[in-house]
C-alpha cells in the first residue's frame, strides 16, 4: 500500500537547506510524517457554529485533566480519621474528620491557587457534561448519527455514560455530607437490586456503608479508569470523525459526494486553538468568580446530619427527580419472602434504562423503518424529519421534567407552593407532557415545511401591492434566489415501508411476514404525514398559473404533498 | 390539521424501488445552485482595514500577557490569609489574571482566523467509507492465508477447545482473589443488626450524653445515638455502626399518640416520648425534618413523609414501609435506654430483608 519507503531511496533528489527543512526532513525519514501533513494539512471542514458544541465539551476535559493533575498533587483518598490542625476555617479546627476531608480544606485553604483550581474543577465538569448533551442533541437532531455514523454515535454514547461516571466519582472524593448522603442513595439504589443488591453494595464499599474503602476506591476510578477509558474513546471518536470527513448542513454545492468548508491549515488550526483557550478562559473566569461546592460549609461526613435544599450535579438530576416522583405505596413488593422494591428500580434503573436505550437504539430504527442504506454526510434540516425530531424533544421535555422534579423541594421553598402538589403535578406530566411535546413539535415541523413549500412556490411577500387594470389587487410575491429554493427542496421524504404480500406467489405463507408487518407499522409512525419537497413540476406549473389552488390540482400526482391522512399513525394494519 | 389535507392515502401511491425500501428516485429534482459566490469582507478590500485587524490581534496577544503577569502579581501580592475572605480574593485575583490569558489567546485566535485568514470555500470530494471490491478480495485472501499458515484449520477441534478454554480460565486467576476480597467479609446479615441492645442508653448526638424522659420537653425532637465511650466514637468502625443506629426521638401528648409499632402486650414508647430510625426505608437519608404540628417527619432527599404519632407510616412520598421502631423505656436513674435492637432491619429494602 505505502509509497513512502521510496523516500529514502529518492531523498537525495533534494537536500534540506533551511533549519525547519532540515529538522522536516529529520522527522520524515524516520516517521514518513511527509504523508500524514499531506493528507491533513489542507483537509477541509464544514463552517457551523453548532460543530464547536463537541469542541467545548472536548476542550472541558482537557482543563478537567489539567486542574486535575493540580489537585492531586494535593488530596489525599484516605479515609483515616485525623484531628483537623488547619487554622481555617475555624469551624474545622480540632474536628475529627477523615484524612480526604482534611486534605481538601487544606488544598483550599492553604495552597495559592487550590481553591480556584477545586472550582475550575467542579465547573469544567458541570460544563463537561452540558457539552456533550449539547453536542448529542445537535447530532440527534441533525440526523448526523445516520449511515456510516451509527457507531460513532454509540461512541459518543458511552462517552456520555463516563462522562456521569467520572462526575458522580470525583463528586463524593471530598467526603463531606453532602455527598456522603449521595453516596447513601447510591448505596440505597443499589440494595434494591434484586438477589444481589447487597453483596453488591458490600463489593463497592468493601463491607458495611460506609467503611473505609469507598473514598480510595472512587479515586481509582475518577483519575485512572473513567479517565484512561475517556481518553481512549475520545481519540476513537475523533479518529472516526476524520476518517468519515465531518458532516455538512445542506446548501449549495454540498452533497453526500463533497465537503465544502475551510482548510484545517491556517484557518481550524487557529479556530480550534482559540476556542480551546476561550472555553479554558471561560472556566477560569467561572472558577474564580463563581463559588461552587463549598464544603466547608457542610462539615466532614457524619451518618446523622442531612442538608435540606440539596440538589446532585444537574446531569444526575433527573435520577433524582425520578427517585422523588415514584409513589411508594403498593410498589414494594414482597415474593416468597423476598423483598423486590419497584418503587426504587422503576424510577433509578427502569427510568434511565428508557432513555439510555432509546438512544442506543434509535439509529438503527430510524434506518430500519426508513429503509435507508445509502451513506449520509449532508446534515437534515430538523423540520424535514418532523417524527425523529419530535421524539427527540419528547424525551428532552421528560428529561428536563424530572431534573426540575429533582429540585422540587426548591420550588416549593421559592414559591411558597405545596411539594406535595408540585409533586403531584409532575407525576402527572410524566405521562402527559412527553405526548404533548411529541404533537406539538411534529405539527410545527410539518407546518415550518408547508412554510417552506409556499416560500418556494410563490415567493416572499414583497408588501408591495399592485392593482390591475381591470381592478383586481394583488400582492407582488418576491421569488426565492436559487440558494434559498435549493435549501427547501432538497431533501428526502421517505415515505412507510411497503410489504410484500402474505402469500407468496404459489399461496405459501411467507417467512417473516409478521415482523415485516410490525416494521411497516412503525415505519407508518415515522413517515405517514410528511410533506414533500416542491417538484420543478410544481414549481412550474406556480410560476405558470401564479395561482395557489392550480399547483395542489397539478404538480401531484407522482408525489402528493399529503399532511395528516386522517389515520391513527401506525395502528392501521390494513393491507395495500 | 389544515387546509392542506389531502384526502389520499400518501403511502399507497410511492412503489418502493426494487421492492426493498422506500428510498425514493427523485429524478425530478431541481439543479443543485452550487456552492455560494464567496463574498469578500472588508479586510479583503481595504489594506487599512486588514491593518487594523492585525493590530487588533496583537493587541489581543499583549493583553493576554498582562493577564498571565497580573496572575504572577497577585500570587505574590496577595497571598491567602487563611481567612475565608483572603482566599476568595487571592482566588479572584488568580482566576481572572488567568482568565484574560487565556481568553487573550482565545479570542486574538478566532479573530485572526474570521478578519485575516482566507474564508473562500474549498470543496474536496469524498468517498465512500467501504473499502473497494479489489481490496475487499485481498483482505479476505490474506484472511484465508493467515488460517491456512496457522494451521487449525479444519478439524483441530481440541486444540481450539483448549486455546479457548486456557483464555477463558486465566482471568479467574485476578478475579477469583479480587472478588473473594472486595466485599470485605461478604456477611450481609450485618444489614439486619444495629448496636442497640437491651438496656443501651438513648445519647445525643454528637455530644453523647444521656438522656433522661424528664428532660424531653412534648413537641421537641431529638437526635438520638447509643450511649458509647468517646474514644469508640473516633473510630470508623463508629461511623459504620452509627450509618445504622442514629435514631430520632420526639415526645408527643399521650393522648395525641393514635400508635405504635408496640406488639401486643408490650410498650415500646415511654410516656408519650417514641424513638425511631432515622434512616429512612426508601433509599437511606437521614431523615431529619420534623413538623411539631402535624407530627410528620419529613426526609429531606426525596420528601417521604412519616407520621411520628401513628406507627411513622408514610403518609406521602416514594417510600413504602413505615420507620422501625426503637422500643424504648426508662431505668432506674429515669434515663432513657433500649428495650432491644430495632424489630426489623431498618434502612431500604433489599432482597433477603425479611429473611
Amino acid at each position: 500500500m505505502s509509497t513512502a519507503h521510496d523516500t529514502t531511496t529518492a531523498g537525495a533528489a533534494a537536500e534540506p537547506t533551511t533549519r525547519v527543512g532540515k529538522a522536516a526532513d529529520y522527522l520524515d525519514q524516520r516517521t514518513s510524517i511527509g504523508v500524514a501533513v499531506k493528507e491533513f494539512a489542507r483537509k477541509v471542514f464544514p463552517d457551523h457554529w453548532s460543530f464547536m458544541l463537541g469542541e467545548i465539551a472536548l476542550f472541558s476535559f482537557v482543563a478537567l485533566l489539567i486542574s486535575g493533575v493540580f489537585l492531586t498533587m494535593f488530596f489525599e483518598p484516605s479515609m483515616a480519621l485525623t484531628e483537623y490542625h488547619g487554622e481555617h476555617p475555624a469551624s474545622a479546627h480540632g474536628q475529627t474528620m477523615s484524612v480526604a476531608y482534611a486534605s481538601t480544606l487544606e488544598m483550599s485553604f492553604e495552597v495559592r491557587g487550590g481553591l480556584l483550581m477545586r472550582q475550575i474543577h467542579h465547573w469544567s465538569a458541570l460544563i463537561f457534561m452540558a457539552a456533550i448533551v449539547v453536542h448529542m442533541m445537535r447530532v440527534f437532531f441533525t440526523g448526523a448519527f445516520r449511515k456510516p455514523r451509527e457507531l460513532n454515535w454509540l461512541v459518543g454514547f458511552t462517552l456520555l455514560i463516563l462522562g456521569m461516571a467520572a462526575g458522580f466519582s470525583g463528586y463524593s472524593l471530598p467526603d463531606d455530607v453532602l455527598s456522603g448522603n449521595g453516596l447513601r442513595i447510591t448505596d440505597g439504589v443499589v440494595k434494591s437490586i434484586p438477589v444481589i443488591g447487597s453483596y453488591m453494595s458490600y463489593m463497592i464499599f468493601g463491607g458495611e456503608f460506609p467503611g473505609e474503602h469507598i473514598i480510595p476506591r472512587l479515586f481509582t476510578v475518577h483519575i485512572l479508569i473513567v479517565p484512561a477509558l475517556i481518553v481512549a474513546l475520545i481519540a476513537l471518536h475523533l479518529f472516526l470523525m476524520v476518517l468519515h470527513k465531518h458532516t455538512q448542513f445542506p446548501g449549495g454545492g454540498r452533497t453526500d459526494k463533497n465537503v465544502v468548508g475551510y482548510p484545517a491549515l491556517p484557518v481550524y488550526v487557529a479556530k480550534m486553538t482559540g476556542n480551546f483557550f476561550i472555553v479554558f478562559g471561560v472556566l477560569a473566569l467561572m472558577g474564580a468568580t463563581m463559588a461552587i461546592n463549598n464544603v466547608w460549609n457542610y462539615g466532614p461526613y457524619d451518618p446523622s446530619p442531612v442538608s435540606a435544599g440539596a440538589q446532585p450535579d444537574w446531569y444526575m438530576l433527573f435520577l433524582e427527580g425520578s427517585l422523588r416522583l415514584m409513589p411508594g405505596q403498593g410498589t414494594e413488593w414482597e415474593i416468597f419472602g423476598y423483598t423486590l422494591s419497584w418503587n426504587i428500580l422503576v424510577p433509578a434503573v427502569i427510568v434511565p434504562g428508557i432513555l439510555f436505550t432509546f438512544l442506543i437504539v434509535y439509529p438503527f430504527v430510524e434506518a430500519r423503518v426508513t429503509g435507508d442504506k445509502r451513506e449520509h454526510h449532508v446534515l437534515d434540516r430538523p423540520r424535514n424529519v418532523p417524527v425523529r425530531t419530535a421524539l427527540g424533544v419528547a424525551f428532552l421535555a421528560d428529561f428536563i421534567l424530572l431534573a426540575a422534579a429533582g429540585s422540587n423541594d426548591l420550588i416549593a421553598t421559592h414559591f411558597g407552593m405545596s411539594i406535595n402538589q408540585i409533586t403531584w403535578v409532575f407525576r402527572i406530566l410524566f405521562f402527559v407532557l412527553p405526548v404533548v411535546a411529541f404533537v406539538v413539535t411534529k405539527r410545527i415541523c410539518l407546518g415550518l415545511q408547508r412554510k417552506d413549500r409556499e416560500l418556494v412556490l410563490h415567493g416572499n411577500e414583497s408588501g408591495r401591492v399592485v392593482r390591475y387594470a381591470n381592478g383586481e389587487y394583488v400582492e407582488v410575491h418576491t421569488p426565492l434566489d436559487d440558494q434559498e429554493r435549493w435549501l427547501r427542496v432538497n431533501y428526502d421524504s421517505p415515505a412507510p415501508l411497503e410489504v410484500e404480500p402474505k402469500m407468496d406467489a404459489r399461496g405459501v405463507k411467507r417467512k417473516g411476514y409478521g415482523a415485516d408487518k410490525r416494521w411497516q407499522r412503525l415505519s407508518r409512525f415515522f413517515y405517514e404525514d410528511r410533506v414533500e419537497p416542491v417538484t420543478p413540476a410544481e414549481f412550474a406549473a406556480a410560476h405558470a398559473h401564479g395561482d395557489h389552488e392550480a399547483i395542489e390540482a397539478g404538480g401531484r400526482q407522482a408525489m402528493p404533498a399529503a399532511v395528516g391522512t386522517g389515520r391513527t399513525d401506525g395502528t392501521d394494519s390494513q393491507e395495500h | 390539521m389544515s387546509d392542506m389535507n389531502h384526502p389520499n392515502d400518501a403511502s399507497t401511491e410511492v412503489t418502493a424501488a426494487d421492492g426493498a425500501g422506500t428510498e425514493v428516485a427523485r429524478s425530478d429534482t431541481f439543479t443543485d445552485p452550487g456552492v455560494p459566490a464567496h463574498k469578500p469582507r472588508l479586510s479583503d478590500l481595504d489594506p487599512k482595514s486588514a491593518k487594523r485587524n492585525e493590530r487588533l490581534v496583537t493587541f489581543l496577544f499583549v493583553v493576554s500577557c498582562l493577564g498571565a503577569v497580573g496572575t504572577l502579581v497577585a500570587y505574590v501580592a496577595v497571598p491567602p490569609e487563611g481567612t475565608t475572605e483572603s482566599v476568595r480574593l487571592s482566588t479572584l485575583l488568580l482566576g481572572v489574571g488567568m482568565a484574560v490569558s487565556l481568553l487573550g489567546i482565545g479570542i486574538a485566535g478566532i479573530h485572526w482566523a474570521k478578519a485575516l485568514m482566507g474564508d473562500a470555500e474549498m470543496v474536496q470530494d469524498r468517498h465512500p467509507i467501504r473499502s473497494s471490491d479489489a481490496v475487499r478480495a485481498d483482505a479476505v485472501r490474506d484472511l484465508d492465508e493467515g488460517m491456512q499458515d496457522s494451521g487449525v484449520v479444519g478439524r483441530r477441534g481440541l486444540l481450539k477447545g483448549a486455546a479457548l478454554s486456557a483464555l477463558a480460565l486465566f482471568p479467574l486467576t485476578i478475579a477469583v482473589p479480587l472478588i473473594g476480597s472486595v466485599g470485605g467479609d461478604w456477611n450481609v446479615s450485618k444489614f439486619k443488626h444495629t448496636m442497640w441492645k437491651k438496656g443501651t442508653r438513648l445519647a445525643l448526638d454528637p455530644s453523647g450524653r444521656p438522656i433522661k424522659a424528664s428532660d424531653v420537653n412534648i413537641g421537641s425532637a431529638f437526635h438520638v445515638i447509643p450511649e458509647t465511650t468517646e474514644e469508640y466514637r473516633e473510630t470508623h468502625e463508629w461511623i459504620t455502626e452509627k450509618s445504622k443506629a442514629v435514631v430520632l426521638m420526639v415526645r408527643v401528648r399521650p393522648e395525641e399518640l393514635r400508635s405504635d409499632q408496640s406488639p401486643e402486650g408490650e410498650q415500646w414508647s415511654y410516656d408519650g416520648i417514641v424513638a425511631y430510625s432515622k434512616i429512612c426505608t426508601h433509599v437511606g437519608c437521614p431523615v431529619a425534618l420534623y413538623e411539631q404540628q402535624t407530627h410528620h417527619l419529613l426526609c429531606p432527599c426525596h420528601q417521604s413523609t412519616f407520621d411520628v404519632a401513628d406507627s411513622a407510616k408514610v403518609v406521602f412520598g416514594p417510600a413504602k414501609r413505615p420507620l422501625p421502631q426503637l422500643p424504648i423505656t426508662v431505668d432506674d436513674e429515669g434515663y432513657l435506654v433500649a428495650q432491644d435492637d430495632f424489630a426489623e432491619p431498618i434502612g431500604p429494602s433489599f432482597w433477603e430483608r425479611l429473611k
